[in-house]
């Protein structure tokens, strides 16, 4: 626990290091109003690596967030072309049910069939977006299409800060609560920590999975309707392989593919990593490449920082099997 | 009691053929080995003997190119030796079997048995045929009747280890490591492993054999050496030896009692189990448990008694049959089922089956208890914390904090918060599967002594045994399955050592009418 604190503040120390660099060159990135903006940028990662967390936390993966993103998204386009003044609430409402269910499937199939998540959630991810091309022909819905409260929504500002980051915040505060208060949140980390000891404790490991699959699903279906609205555009490849830059974020902050290790404020440090780098970068001049150079980095050392702790962990174990030997 | 064949004699058979001088190894925070002695002698079986922690897999470890000394020499054959890799132990033929046998469920037999040292053809390619048939012979040669070309994942748990033995045989051994070799058979596996053991001493091989039972020590072993706490504390022949004198070399201290049984005023009905049956695993299951009474399980490995008791709490389900609790029918479907209808199970494989290592320890104990400590579907952390402490008292379970996770701890605490977990459901039934498999005398008395105290309180136990001593003294009734059936149940006078082998191997006693 007080290992992944410590690495907890090393991320945030690196963030903080970074935000120094970049203002030394450039002073103005670190203007309030500049880190609210890239705080806001980084808000749709920040909620899909929560869920993501979910799911990698019970040795599963999600892949298929995006595409789930980019169908939920489409479908709210379209419900607002065909009825422009349904209320955003009753928007929102579909977007989390829409994702919830689409989530529901992956997690049915990982439950009660028992594929592996990732051929589940590759297979899915090729489906959604299958089928927003089915829905569209893969036409586009553009701005002037949908209706101003629809695309204002997310951006409309609240104390300095938009919509869009204060659902962030608000779906951060949930997941926190959930992780360490509720039933569900021990579950999670007892199927990923161990699940034949989860099963004898009296959990059903398949359906702790699938718990974690929909609030992957409905929080990409969230952000789905967010994505859109705010960029005001709808077509079949948006978000087109953000599912990786999500396992990266949850990766960088410490959760661990094993299942069963990380933390809500690990997630979202991991978020704000890759968000800072991809927004102080063109700043100061560096070209895209290195963006992705450094992403990558940040992912190879993060888990090499996991594979450091796991082996100070393999002494423990071996330490233990001489004990019961 | 300490002995002198350190100095070299002049005949070779009495010098060893492997020795451990003055080895020091140290890890962070443990002195594992403090200037130990160990000599393995040709055609002789030395029985390496101490508590958990003295230090054997260490010396195994050490012995097989594993680890490095610190200090110290390993001498064969009077010449100092290193052995910075496994290969460097193999090729010096030194070979291990060890507790927990690794082998590749996806290769054949022989694939595994020559893994690494392949016999290759003229092109530098594997030589499947040579392969086959040098396996064929090992398997001959310590009588096994297995295939080398099945898969490993198609052979018993027996088979498995004798695929391991042979793989240690492969390789031109001079020395063979048995680390706990009976620890996963059965009876008459356990018999056959003996004679092959005489087969190897024939033929001129220098054995370490380390386990924890007494009665094997002497039925095979030659001489002895006893670790303790990491060092050397004794060693001689096995025939100068009585059974006390081990026991203290090992702890230290004399054991006065094993099983420390105190009578538990045994009450009324808690548990009936009526007709339990599964399609493959058993059959016919019937009995009753009354309160603050322990209900021993005895058979051999694979007598189904395990599987019944993961059906009895809802892993597997029944094809048919009943549970009743207090005279009330309970359905039991799932473990949860079992946790609320009183029924708990402490699984014989700790380590998988029971803590969440990556978890703090009150959230392990708490894990099955949640709903005790919420309010409002929010788990209260500081009730939370106090069942957890609660229960780590009761155990007398030492740790730094309730918030160190379980991963840290030493195995026998480990074992604790396995324990404190279940206890924590406040069950009226526990049910503990080979509760003191793998670990030491002294702890094995504690845990002893704490069944006893859980049946005095009221508790029903059923305890899961192949540990014949173990069962007898500790069991108010012992229950005996055979392929998946009940055989016998025994009590008061009719337990003897005798009973409960004849009923497990299914032998009719002389005079019985058959």
């Amino acid at each position: 626990m007080s290992h992944l604190k410590s690495r907890e503040a090393i991320l945030f120390g690196a963030i903080l290091c970074l935000l120094f660099v970049v203002a030394a060159r450039f002073p103005a990135f670190v203007a309030p109003g500049n880190l609210v903006a890239v705080f806001t940028d980084t808000s749709p990662l920040m909620i899909l690596a929560m869920g993501q967390m979910a799911v990698i936390l019970t040795r599963c993966i999600d892949l298929s967030v995006a595409a789930n993103l980019a169908l939920t998204g489409m479908v709210c386009a379209m419900i607002n072309v065909a009825a422009p003044d349904l209320p955003v609430v009753v928007i929102l409402a579909v977007s989390l049910a829409l994702g919830a269910m689409l989530g529901a499937i992956n997690g049915i199939l990982v439950w009660k069939l028992s594929i592996p998540p990732i051929v589940v959630t590759l297979g899915t991810m090729t489906i959604f977006r299958g089928i927003i091309f089915l829905l569209t022909d893969g036409k586009w819905i553009n701005a002037h299409e949908m209706s101003p409260h629809f695309t204002g929504f997310p951006r409309s500002d609240i104390f300095g800060v938009p919509v869009l980051g204060w659902i962030a915040v608000l779906v951060s505060v949930v997941m926190l609560v959930l992780m360490a208060r509720t039933t569900l949140g021990r579950s999670i980390y007892a199927v990923g920590g161990n699940p034949h000891a989860a099963i004898y404790t009296g959990i059903d490991v398949g359906k702790t999975q699938f718990a974690a699959f929909v609030i992957s699903g409905m929080l990409a279906g969230l952000t789905g309707y967010l994505w859109v609205a705010r960029y005001s555009v709808a077509y079949v490849d948006i978000a087109g392989g953000f599912e990786l830059d999500v396992v990266a974020a949850c990766v960088i902050g410490g959760v661990s593919i094993a299942g069963g290790a990380g933390t809500v404020v690990g997630t979202l440090l991991g978020a704000l990593f890759l968000g800072v780098v991809k927004n102080a970068l063109p700043v100061v001049d560096i070209s895209p490449f290195w963006q992705l150079a450094i992403s990558g980095a940040a992912i190879i050392i993060a888990v090499a920082f996991n594979a450091q702790s796991g082996r100070s962990k393999g002494r423990v174990i071996l330490k233990s099997a001489e004990h019961a030997q | 009691m300490t002995y002198q064949a350190s100095e070299q004699s002049d005949d070779p058979a009495l010098n060893p053929v492997l020795s451990l001088d003055n080895i020091t190894k140290t890890f962070p925070g443990v002195k594992a080995l403090d200037g130990v002695e160990l000599h393995l002698f040709a055609g002789e079986v030395t029985a390496l003997i101490g508590e958990n922690g003295a230090g054997k897999s260490t010396v195994v470890k050490t012995l097989t190119g594993i680890y490095q000394p610190d200090g110290g020499r390993i001498v064969l054959d009077g010449q100092p030796v290193h052995f910075p890799t496994p290969q460097d132990a193999a090729d010096a033929g030194v070979t291990a079997i060890h507790q927990e046998t690794v082998l590749f469920e996806e290769l054949t037999v022989a694939e595994n048995v020559y893994i690494g040292h392949a016999p290759k053809n003229r092109f530098g390619l594997i030589d499947t045929k040579a392969m086959h048939a040098k396996t064929a012979e090992i398997l001959k040669s310590i009588g096994a009747p297995i295939d080398a070309g099945v898969k490993l994942k198609d052979l018993g748990i027996a088979s498995r280890h004798l695929v391991a033995i042979a793989r240690a045989l492969s390789v031109e051994a001079r020395v063979v490591i048995m680390d706990e070799p009976t620890a996963a058979l059965s009876q008459t596996e356990i018999e056959e492993l003996y004679e092959l053991v005489d087969t190897l001493k024939a033929q001129g091989k220098a054995i370490l054999f380390i386990s924890h039972k007494f009665d094997e020590i002497f039925r095979i072993a030659d001489r002895y050496t006893v670790f303790r706490d990491g060092q050397f504390v004794g060693a001689g022949n096995m025939a100068n030896v009585k059974e006390a004198e081990l026991v203290q070399m090992m702890v230290g201290r004399a054991v006065e009692q094993l099983f420390p049984k105190r009578h538990a005023e045994v009450g009324g009905e808690v548990l009936k189990v009526v007709g339990y049956s599964h399609p493959t695993e058993f059959e016919d299951i019937n009995f009753t448990l009354r309160r603050g009474e322990i209900l021993g399980f005895y058979g051999l490995v694979g007598a189904g008694r395990s599987e019944f008791m993961q059906s009895l709490i809802g892993i597997t389900r029944p094809s048919k049959g009943a549970v009743r609790i207090d005279n009330k029918v309970r359905v039991i479907r799932s473990p949860a089922d079992a946790i609320k209808a009183g029924i708990v199970y402490v699984p014989e494989d700790r380590g998988k089956q029971g803590a969440i290592l990556d978890m703090p320890i009150f959230q392990n104990i708490t894990l099955p208890s949640l709903h005790k400590t919420s309010r409002e579907g929010f788990i209260q952390l500081a009730e939370e914390f106090a069942l957890a402490r609660e229960y780590t008292e009761r155990l007398d379970l030492r740790a730094a904090s309730l918030d160190t996770n379980v991963g840290a701890l030493s195995g026998g605490n480990q074992q604790k918060v396995v324990i404190a977990k279940w206890l924590a459901t406040q069950p009226r039934v526990i049910i503990l599967d080979e509760p003191t498999k793998g670990i030491d005398i002294g702890s094995k008395a504690a845990v002893h002594d704490f069944m006893s105290e859980l049946a005095a309180q009221g508790l029903s136990v059923i305890m899961v045994s192949s540990e014949i001593p173990e069962i007898l003294g500790m069991s108010d009734r012992v229950i005996v399955m055979r392929e998946g059936r009940m055989v016998v149940e025994v009590q008061g006078d009719e337990l003897s050592p005798e009973t409960l082998v004849r009923h497990a191997v299914g032998i009719q006693a002389k005079g019985d009418a058959v």
